[in-house]
């Protein structure tokens, strides 16, 4: 009963195995893709394993304090980066083990060709309220 | 309009109909429908026997269901038969259904649920807030668990002879007070304090069921909870046993928890329940921290590493051999466990909090750098919040300390 974040990168993680650019897929492969996810998260909400989940934009700004009285300094919209974040979902799971197996089925959905992207996904626990027992 | 009265009522009409033959989920449905009939009609016309009505109500509805159900025509002319509904003991019934939330086919998170639904009676509402996940989510996890537990079947005649006589095995009240154990660690937030919650369904199952370990867990929540509004300061940071004010500490709840356990221990069927609330019970008596009786601390530690193995308690064992032996003996004792590299992942094979006893067991042992060091890759690695922050912020103290 811990809650992870599976997280989706447009770039920075280690090259999919299927990895051929979105833009170059075939219109239904596209479509085949987001319905694996859609079922994907459809699924999770049966199972009683759902929270939370969406997708982001590509483009960020970062935004920084710049002192008393000034607006916030902000650079971008920036293209270049090396990590940004496609999208998210949140799970509320068993195990460590559980969390694995789901991203596991996530990164299958369909790619060019029909065939999986064998993408990689990032699995983080959230840290939460101290349970009652830890001394 | 006593809802406490309602929700304690709820398992025990449950269990009734669970045991007159009805499946689960649809006992299930019919006790809420009656129970919302409740909430309309009692306040204007109080009934004498508020759980015969909550009975024959839930009864007739389950009726109405099975009858316009053609499909079960058999079992309907089944039900048919049985006797019209009367006061009926609630004993047996009710532990019933801890046994049926607890079953080994649901997962950790389904039992959970489902205990705290059909024997806690809290509304799906309440639950899914208290696991801060959405309603829906929730509400699909317990009509699973309800259908899963539904294909189990509890008939009136293997009621006793098959579940019930299961229950008496000790690996099924394990189970069972697991989930219960589980409840009460889930702490509490929103309007549902699961941490009472769970002291409260331990209480039922130990009026219920007269077993040794149940009354060790009771006793142990009991105890732990007595220190409960000493652990975190006010604004959520940890404070850790020996700095708590122990003037605070809610003597009653720990008279109650050692009482039930010195009953339970008198039995001489040792578990790790009692075990562990023993070594709660000698924290809660010591009017100091300085006075704490580590000795006998360490020996229970003892016991409870018999009985369970785990890493974690001989972690702890190292942490009550370094205030019983002096911090050199403890650091002997953590380096006899294997958790010399724990890794960044959460694979849970590095023993949770290594770093952290390691790190106190050095700094007591005059090596400030090595338990700075620790400090901060405990941190790094602690599971929630208060813990991170408290451990970060022994790491900046000794970092600073040195650098003066």
């Amino acid at each position: 009963m811990a809650k992870y974040l599976l997280l989706k990168h447009y770039r920075g993680a280690p090259a999919a195995v299927n990895d051929v650019p979105m833009a170059q897929w075939a219109p239904e492969e596209i479509s085949a893709h987001v319905q694996y996810m859609q079922d994907f998260a459809a699924r999770l909400e049966k199972t009683g394993e759902f929270v939370d989940g969406q997708a982001l934009a590509p483009e960020g700004t970062w935004v920084r304090y710049d002192g008393e009285g000034r607006p916030p300094v902000t650079d971008g919209p920036f293209a270049e980066t090396k990590d940004l974040i496609a999208g998210w979902m949140v799970i509320d799971v068993d195990s460590y083990e559980r969390a694995v197996e789901l991203a596991g089925e996530l990164s299958a959905a369909p790619g060019a060709g029909g065939k999986p992207i064998h993408e990689w996904l990032e699995v983080r626990p959230f840290l939460t309220a101290p349970p009652t027992i830890t001394e | 309009m006593n809802e406490a009265l309602l929700r304690s009522l709820t398992p025990s009409v449950l269990g009734i109909l669970v045991r007159r033959g009805a499946d689960f989920a649809a006992a299930e449905d019919a006790v809420q429908d009656a129970l919302v009939e409740a909430l309309r009609v009692w306040p204007a016309d109080p009934p004498r026997d508020p759980k015969g009505w909550l009975v024959t109500v839930a009864w007739r509805r389950f009726l109405d269901q099975a009858r316009s159900d053609t499909a079960r025509r058999r079992r309907e002319e089944l039900v048919d038969e049985e006797p019209a509904p009367g006061p009926t003991p609630a004993v047996d019934d009710t532990l019933q259904l801890y046994f049926l939330c607890a079953h080994p086919s649901l997962t950790p998170s389904s039992a959970v649920a489902l205990t705290l639904r059909a024997v806690g009676g809290l509304t799906t509402r309440q639950i899914a807030q208290a696991y801060l996940v959405p309603e829906a989510t929730m509400a699909q996890r317990i009509s699973r668990a309800k259908r899963t537990v539904s294909g189990v079947g509890v008939s009136p005649a293997r009621a006793t002879s098959r579940a019930g006589a299961r229950f008496d095995q000790p690996g099924d009240v394990a189970t069972v007070l697991r989930v219960l154990y589980l409840v009460f660690n889930e702490g509490y937030s929103g309007d549902v304090d699961l941490a009472t919650e769970a002291i409260r369904l331990t209480r039922q199952l130990a009026a219920v069921i007269d077993h040794p370990e149940v009354a060790g867990l009771l006793a142990l929540m009991l105890l732990h909870h007595a220190r409960r509004a000493t652990r975190t300061a006010p604004d959520g940071s940890l404070v850790p046993l020996a700095e708590q004010d122990r003037g605070r500490w809610d003597t009653e709840s720990i008279a109650e928890g050692v009482e039930i356990l010195q009953a339970a221990l008198a039995r001489d069927r040792l578990g790790e329940f009692q075990a562990q609330a023993a070594i709660a019970a000698l924290h809660a008596d010591a009017p100091t921290a300085e006075e704490t009786d580590w000795v006998q601390i360490v020996e229970w530690y003892d016991e409870l590493a018999r009985l369970t193995d785990s890493p974690v308690v001989r972690l702890n064992r190292a942490v009550a051999v370094g205030e019983a032996d002096g911090p050199r003996a403890g650091l002997a004792a953590l380096a006899a466990l294997d958790g010399s590299s724990p890794s960044p992942s959460r694979k849970g094979s590095a023993v949770p909090r290594h770093a952290a006893v390691a790190a106190y067991l050095h700094e007591r042992d005059g090596d400030l750098t090595t338990a700075a060091r620790l400090y901060a890759e405990a941190a790094q690695q602690a599971p929630n919040l208060a813990e991170r922050d408290y451990l970060t912020r022994q790491a900046a103290r000794l970092n600073t300390d040195r650098s003066r």
